[in-house]
């Protein structure tokens, strides 16, 4: 399925610095969002599930910390997707002067 | 005619127009199977939320909350959470290095006949779970409204829904899932205003109603608020925590192996817009989920309990959120809110069938049997059409066969156990690890969805029920992700390196971070 028409040397945009510059700062930011949000998440099922009397503490009204928990995520959801967009905006830039001589 | 008739019936002529118009503009394989990547973000955005917002949220979740409260919550924190693994590992490789199906990205640099298999048949079977889940769902609200029985009701449809597909391809299918999300989203807002106004537009008032939540006056005051009404020990015994951390996982790691979302990035012009349409979905579907506090909560602090069960007694937990409009809104809102969940049900079961059925055709008959070529030019749109029939006459006939009383939402929370073990170790090792090979793929996907429906098959939902269980989850994720997982790696290590695959990966890493020689959107 590769493209027929252009014949292009993968291996070399592969291998050009600002290339190996780009992947190696996307994996950094992924791998520790992905730490985080995960950890986060996998949070409020553990808490809720094994320390129910904890989640249960009321912390306005009737409101409890499993409620305000589970309402936080999803303004994690919302930041982290808010911090990854900033961040790809700049990633690409560095990808389009990677195959800038290709086109 | 009732007027839920005839909200029933605009909605459908309406969309039946889309399809007539989506009709004439589908030339060629591209424009049927990714609506000739012309889609923009913010379209694509409410597609794809519009998938996501299914008949099992809205109608499952609705209804979950209501009987068992804080622990249905816990499906719809998952749900939203779920897109961040969207966003950040498989929206913009996929648009970047794939044409029509997950399987493309797969199929890149390994081999092509048994991984693309593989895929079609864990695409296929995930589909189909899910599509049961929305059959079911539509049979029931059919019922109620229109009188019509559960059988004809599903199969009425499963006739629309090819309808959409056979003649409309991605762009009818689309298009009719973006005006649903609008309605949704509309009923929806609606609905929590009702229910706030309910109780004053006070959150202390709503709160402290559902904490004390008495159904009306026609059952103890229970807190909903409280978790443990479901997975809690002592409720669901000693695995009820471990059972909740495992639905948690395979609704936060299943979404990104969802085919029907999966394909709805195909369909933008580039990664750019892949990347956009997430963030426009993930906007709206977290407001609705929020909103399930409302029509979730509230309806147990407003309907009483005799208008929420089935007539043997058991909890309804389908109609929760159609009742709920009948006693705020009236009939006209009933009719409103019902013909929505009609046109989230036949939208969402459009998307599925057009999944399923690209994943057959492209997958399966172009690649697999075929070795890539078509013997006539349009032969992989005419297969898709047909597997659209076969696909949904199974679907119809397996939702007839288990009828009215599943959960929608405990059916679709089995389709992202599979997606999340079979689809997701493998579209991961594909795009970020070298050595990853053939055999590890397919070890990955045989292995994933091998696990879940056995241990499915063996949970207290399964063949034995709940005292005769094998496996004591009722949500096999927290097993059969890690065995999909392990199986993707072990199939790899244990066998011979793939220098073939290996060189391609430089390839498919400058594709699929670059975009460079990404399939075109098609001009207008």
């Amino acid at each position: 399925m590769s493209d027929q028409k252009s014949p292009v040397d993968w291996e070399r945009l592969e291998a050009k610095p600002e290339f190996r510059a780009l992947l190696s700062k996307k994996a950094r930011f992924i791998i520790s969002a992905t730490i985080f949000f995960m950890s986060y998440y996998l949070a409020l099922p553990i808490l809720v599930g094994y320390f129910p009397e904890l989640m249960k503490m009321k912390v306005w009204g009737e409101v409890n910390i499993a409620y305000v928990f589970a309402l936080s995520q999803f303004f994690m959801a919302w930041i982290m997707a808010f911090v990854y967009v900033r961040a790809a905006t700049g990633w690409d830039k560095s990808a389009a002067s990677v195959i800038s001589d290709q086109r | 005619m009732s007027i839920s008739l005839i909200m029933f019936l605009s909605f459908v002529a309406f969309t039946l127009l889309i399809t007539f118009w989506a009709a004439k503009r589908n030339t060629g394989a591209s424009a049927y199977f990714a609506a000739g990547r012309n889609i923009t973000g913010w379209q694509n955005g409410l597609a794809v939320a519009g998938d996501y917002m299914s008949a099992a949220s809205f109608l499952g979740i609705s209804g979950m909350i209501c009987f068992y409260g804080y622990d249905g919550f816990m499906y719809s924190v998952g749900f939203l959470v779920a897109y961040i693994t969207v966003l950040l590992v498989v929206a913009e490789p996929l648009r970047n290095a794939g044409k029509y199906t997950m399987a493309d990205l797969l199929a890149y640099r390994l081999k092509p006949r048994p991984v693309r298999a593989m895929a079609s048949l864990s695409t296929l079977t995930v589909s189909t779970f899910y599509m049961i889940a929305q059959m079911v769902g539509a049979g029931v609200i059919i019922k109620r409204l229109i009188g019509l029985d559960f059988a004809p009701a599903v199969i009425g449809v499963g006739v629309l829904m090819l309808v959409y597909v056979v003649f409309g391809g991605m762009l009818a299918t689309t298009w009719v899932q973006i005006i649903k999300a609008l309605l949704l989203m509309a009923g929806a807002i609606l609905l929590s205003y009702l229910v706030l106004q309910f109780h004053d537009f006070s959150f202390t008032n709503f709160f402290n109603a559902v904490s004390h939540a008495d159904y009306a006056g026609t059952a103890e005051p229970k807190n909903l608020l409280e978790p443990g009404l479901k997975y809690g020990v002592a409720v669901a015994g000693p695995w009820g925590p471990l059972d909740l951390v495992s639905l948690g996982l395979g609704l936060v790691l299943g979404t990104a192996g969802l085919p029907h979302i999966l394909v709805r990035f195909y369909t933008v012009p580039d990664a750019k817009t892949a990347r956009s349409s997430v963030v426009w979905a993930m906007a709206i579907i977290g407001v609705f989920y929020i909103m399930t506090t409302f029509f979730g909560f509230g309806a147990a602090t407003i309907l009483k309990k005799a208008l929420i069960l089935t007539a043997d007694g058991k909890p309804d937990t389908n109609m929760v959120a159609p009742i709920l409009a009948q006693q705020l809104g009236g009939e006209l809102f009933f009719a409103f809110i019902s013909a929505v969940a009609f046109a989230t049900i036949l939208a969402v079961v459009a998307g599925l069938t057009m999944s399923a059925s690209a994943s057959f055709a492209h997958d399966f008959y172009s690649n697999v049997i075929h070795h890539g070529k078509e013997n006539r030019p349009g032969q992989e749109v005419k297969v898709a059409r047909i597997t659209a029939f076969v696909v949904g006459a199974i679907s119809i006939g397996i939702a007839i066969y288990l009828g009215p009383g599943v959960n929608a939402a405990f059916l679709v929370g089995l389709a992202f156990a599979v997606a999340a073990s079979a689809n997701l170790p493998v579209i991961i090792f594909s795009v970020f690890w070298k050595r990853f090979n053939t055999s590890g793929a397919v070890a990955g996907l045989t292995v994933g969805l091998a696990s879940a429906i056995i241990l499915i098959l063996l949970s207290p939902n399964g063949l034995f029920g709940k005292a005769g269980a094998i496996f004591p989850l009722e949500n096999p994720g927290i097993v059969s992700i890690p065995l999909g997982f392990l199986a993707a790696y072990l199939g790899t290590i244990l066998t011979p390196r793939d220098l073939e695959a290996e060189a391609k990966f430089a390839e498919l890493t400058v594709r699929a971070h670059t975009g460079l020689g990404a399939e075109k959107a098609t001009a207008h």
